[in-house]
């Protein structure tokens, strides 16, 4: 990328590793779900659920995978849309939903 | 409540978003998406603590243990949910050029955490001394 091109404020790369971030949260709380599973003896039930986890966390880093590539694919990327948004947000309260599951 | 459902709507339908209005600076539009992720991240770690609550407290009660990993899993899908209509509602009016929505959330958010310390403070003590 070309300085003249390149936002002063590195808007676009603190967006990008705000994501980043937040895909490190959600890997921390995928790894709290596995080691719940264990810690239970892992019956069927318990390694469904973490498995539903460590899924939720993949579809969590591809959200973001796409979004990190809209970012550095423009100068003045396009606002992130809502759907985008609305998937991200939907992948933590599955996570919630799975740690529901797990923990009673 | 019908204004919940509308946002809601929106939460599907970017192009509808995009009918009103002018398309803000894209670095309002950027700090608003890092605003939804801080608050994601904060949703996270709620759903990660209640995970926490329930491995690293195992001589708790099973009430209380469960107990308190709800009440910190439900904070955190209530944040993440906050999280994206708060984004929209943003994003909204920057387009259309009012105000901010306020918002009580933050505040609700910081006592229930509050409590829950609190009464986590209070059940690990117990435990101890009984």
């Amino acid at each position: 990328m070309s300085t003249a091109g390149r936002d002063p404020g590195l808007q676009p790369e603190r967006t990008r590793l705000a994501w980043r971030r937040t895909t490190l949260s959600a890997a921390v709380a995928a790894v709290l779900a596995v080691r719940t599973a264990l810690r239970a003896g892992a019956p069927a039930t318990a390694i469904v659920g973490c498995a539903l986890c460590c899924a939720l966390w993949l579809s969590f880093l591809w959200v973001a995978h796409h979004r990190i590539r809209a970012l550095s694919a423009a100068v003045r990327p396009p606002a992130l849309a809502p759907r985008h948004a609305t998937a991200a947000a939907l992948c933590a309260v599955a996570m919630a939903v799975c740690a529901v599951a797990l923990l009673v | 409540m019908s204004e919940f459902v509308r946002n809601v709507r929106l939460w599907f339908a970017p192009e509808r978003v995009r009918q009103e209005g002018g398309t803000p600076d894209y670095r309002f539009s950027l700090a608003n998406e890092r605003t939804f992720l801080a608050w994601l991240r904060t949703a996270l770690a709620l759903i990660g603590g209640g995970f926490a609550v329930d491995q690293f407290l195992p001589g708790l009660r099973w009430a209380w243990r469960v107990g308190l990993a709800l009440a910190l899993l439900g904070a955190g899908v209530l944040c993440a949910l906050r999280a994206v209509n708060h984004y929209v509602r943003c994003e909204r009016a920057m387009r259309r050029g009012e105000d901010l929505p306020a918002s009580r959330f933050p505040a609700v958010l910081s006592l229930v955490v509050a409590v829950v310390a609190v009464a986590m403070v209070v059940v690990v003590v117990v435990g101890w001394a009984g």
